[in-house]
């Protein structure tokens, strides 16, 4: 079938949505462990970069799982691409 | 009604799954009576292991099912909730449960790539797959491949590569089944590992992947709360406080890393007896150098004048009629003495290594890429970073953990049981590393410095019953422990946690029970995984696509029964080290399926032609990388930016996504039909226009 520009506009956020937390996902994981030792130079809850490999960054990835999952649920909705069964 | 009928179902579930975690814990509290009244531990290990096991069983048993969605996608009614669990229990194998915290341990911060790497993965399923291949809705892995790229090329590529990493894998998980029976009930390694697959076959056998569910559920909640309870009890014993991921970093982390400085520094009474049991480390690795250097000269004649002089001595302290220890020693020495010169120069090397190894000051727990220059330093970070990639894309391509999302009974449940999935695991991660700094702590300021006459109770248990676990020697002779002087085996740190905390054998049964949960958990949706692509994919969809249902089950269960044996047998031949295994893995998962399964998703002009191209290549490289380097297979070839053969996915999955594109573009876009596939995949819902 053909898809309509509101179809289209709802991908495009999804790309744009996955793309911004995709970006959050890389820098926890990859920009912090690059700078790990720099980084444990700083002390919060124990060192920093220590602390960001061992917890924060597990944090983070749970948060962003989960903020995907209501928002996309909400724009499935909002572009009327929902499943009935809800 | 639908969904009425799943909010019953969901109800029934909660009840369900309520009343077993209470009479879970009845009978804890029942064994720990048992235990107070002088039952024997060998009995409470028995208990505890066929307890489990026969639970397991009565799960499957109950779950019986002759419909195909039933067997192969649990009839996709698993809610969020539960389907999060059982992911969770899928996923964290007994590599995780026993053996993460001790790696921690034992490495410091560069254990930490596997803590990321295995929950970052998540992300990219919740972002790039899990609720596409929910749309798509189908059976297995390959199934997509096989809709999207059409003809059976793909398919079958990926049948082999879900094979290739599925079997790899388990054996790693019936590995670790075998040594926890064998651990815990003195039954033979051998015999252990078919105990425990019988555990893992009659769950799956009679139900597919809806009695692999329900008993996954079951099973998470069994090592999450033995898990929990000693660490959490150990954070008590400490601090007070029951709140391990937080004491550990705030309390223990400090007083762990003023001991490291304290041990290090010579001028100090602790450091100076560190330095004596290093000088003796020192001395030991200029012998085995010593050596080294004879034999490069000496050869053969050197090798086989050593063995004499051994004999010798072995004789004049026979008639010396000395301790009978020192006998034994040499006795020990000849009979492992190395049989030529390769061994003897490989044993040697390895020796060396060991003793400047313990002839090193203590590295810092949280010291990020410890080495001794800053190029070293760079390699290490460069392979950490490699290691969180791998592991991370590999997690976001192992077949057995997507299938998992065919389950759910909507888009919008399969997003939310990623949520779920990953904080479930994630219970587990954040506090494996807080339980590590914990142990550090418990070694350092107790063990160390306290004196061989009197050494704690689990250190001699544990010392008593594996030498490769726990050893202790007063190497200079002052009574008084010192940290150079202990060896600490990975998987003691779990396993010893619950004696280390004061707490009853029944925990240590629990924990033992807790690891047997995790392993049979993962060997029961990885064995699923490949009797489903060999009977599924294989049979049903290429060679008999006729087939009735009940042929299609029998096929299936013959395909299950037949992996598992096999799997079984390389098993007791004790192949390669467990952790290369699992990383292995997670490199050839992730260069196969990851590029394949993305693009066809998110770039419609992907192509067969392409995505054949990709996985060969992917695969190609990763697998020819792993047999270049790795040093099992005797090549020993160059390494490429020194990246370390478990992390060859590093170069497998960029080729493998440039060999996708450059392939599809080579070829003519993919066909109308393809195209309003991939539509359909990336909207929960396309029937008809949008409602007004």
């Amino acid at each position: 079938m053909q898809l309509t520009a509101r179809h289209q506009a709802y991908w495009r956020r999804n790309l744009s949505l996955t793309a911004v937390l995709l970006c959050v996902w890389f820098l926890v994981t990859f920009v912090a462990s690059w700078f790990a030792r720099e980084l444990n130079a700083i002390e919060l809850i124990g060192p920093l970069g220590f602390y960001i490999g061992a917890q924060g960054a597990l944090i983070v990835y749970v948060l962003i799982i989960g903020y995907y999952a209501r928002r996309m649920n909400a724009l499935d909705r909002e572009y009327g691409v929902a499943e009935e069964d809800d | 009604m639908a969904s009425r009928g799943q909010a019953l179902f969901n109800a029934r579930l909660k009840k369900y799954y309520a009343f077993y975690t209470a009479g879970f814990v009845v009978f804890i509290v029942g064994v720990g009576l048992l235990e107070s009244l002088g039952v024997p531990n060998k009995l409470l290990g028995y208990l505890f292991l066929f307890a489990t096991i026969l639970l397991y069983a009565g799960i499957g048993f109950l779950s019986k099912t002759a419909e195909v969605s039933e067997y192969y996608v649990a009839g996709r009614r698993v809610p969020a909730l539960f389907n999060g669990m059982a992911t969770g229990a899928d996923w964290m194998s007994a590599a995780s449960f026993i053996g993460l915290a001790g790696t921690l341990y034992l490495s410091g911060y560069d254990g930490l790539a596997f803590v990321m790497g295995w929950t970052g993965g998540y992300v990219l399923v919740a972002l790039f797959l899990a609720p596409y291949l929910r749309k798509f809705g189908q059976f297995t892995i390959p199934d997509f491949l096989g809709a999207r790229y059409g003809g059976h090329l793909p398919r079958l590529i990926g049948v082999l590569a879900a094979i290739l990493c599925s079997f790899t894998y388990v054996i790693a998980q019936i590995y670790g089944v075998g040594i926890i029976t064998s651990r815990f009930t003195g039954l033979e390694f051998g015999v252990g590992v078919f105990v425990g697959l019988a555990g893992i076959l009659v769950c799956s056998f009679l139900g597919g992947m809806k009695a692999v569910t329900w008993t996954q559920v079951a099973q998470y909640i069994i090592l999450i709360v033995a898990y929990m309870i000693p660490v959490v009890w150990l954070a008590v014993k400490h601090t007070g406080m029951p709140l391990p991921q937080i004491v550990a970093y705030t309390e223990a982390l400090p007083k762990v890393s003023a001991l490291e400085r304290e041990f290090n520094d010579p001028a100090s009474e602790k450091g100076r007896a560190e330095e004596e049991v290093r000088q003796i480390f020192r001395m030991r690795a200029a012998q085995v150098e010593m050596r080294l250097q004879a034999l490069a000269t000496g050869g053969d004649a050197y090798l086989s004048s050593e063995r004499r002089a051994l004999e010798k001595k072995l004789d004049a302290a026979r008639s010396a009629e000395i301790d009978p220890r020192a006998i034994d020693e040499i006795e020990k020495a000849l009979r492992e003495f190395p049989a030529n010169v390769e061994t003897a120069k490989a044993l040697w090397h390895k020796e060396k290594a060991q003793a400047e190894a313990r002839a090193a000051p203590v590295k810092a727990h949280v010291e990020a890429y410890a080495a001794p220059d800053e190029e070293a330093r760079a390699i290490a970070r460069k392979n950490f970073l490699a290691l969180v990639f791998c592991l991370t894309v590999g997690t976001a391509a192992l077949p057995h953990i997507l299938t998992r999302f065919y389950t759910t009974p909507s888009v919008r449940e399969a997003r939310r049981s990623v949520f779920w999935s990953l904080l479930f695991i994630f219970l587990l991660y954040f506090t494996a590393p807080a339980l590590a700094i914990l142990v550090k702590y418990e070694v350092y300021s107790n063990l160390v410095g306290s004196s061989f006459a009197h050494l704690p109770a689990w250190v001699s248990n544990w010392a008593a019953v594996d030498k490769t676990l726990m050893a202790i020697t007063d190497l200079n002779f002052d009574g008084i422990v010192q940290l150079a002087e202990i060896t600490i085996g990975s998987d003691l740190i779990v396993l010893a946690t619950p004696e280390i905390a004061g707490l009853p054998y029944v925990v240590t049964g629990l924990v033992a029970a807790g690891g047997l949960a995790a392993a049979l958990s993962t060997a029961d949706g990885l064995l699923l995984t490949i009797a489903n692509a060999l009977s599924h994919d294989v049979y049903y969809k290429m060679i008999n696509p006729d087939a009735p249902t009940t042929r299609r089950l029998v096929v299936s269960k013959a395909m299950l029964l037949t992996v598992a044996l096999i799997a079984a047998y390389v098993t007791s031949l004790k192949p390669g080290s467990i952790l290369f295994l699992v990383g292995a893995a997670f490199s050839l998962a992730g260069a196969a399926f990851f590029p394949a399964l993305v693009l066809g998703i998110f770039w419609k002009r992907a192509t067969c032609a392409g995505a054949v191209f990709g996985m060969i290549v992917g695969l190609g490289v990763t697998v020819s990388y792993m047999v270049q380097t790795y040093e099992f297979f005797g090549i020993n070839g160059p390494k490429w930016w020194d990246i370390n053969p478990i992390a060859a996915g590093v170069f497998g999955i960029p080729l493998g996504f440039i060999g996708v594109i450059v392939g599809s573009l080579l070829s003519p876009a993919p066909s109308p039909r393809i195209q309003e596939l991939v539509d359909m995949v990336r909207y929960p819902r396309l029937d008809r226009d949008e409602r007004p």
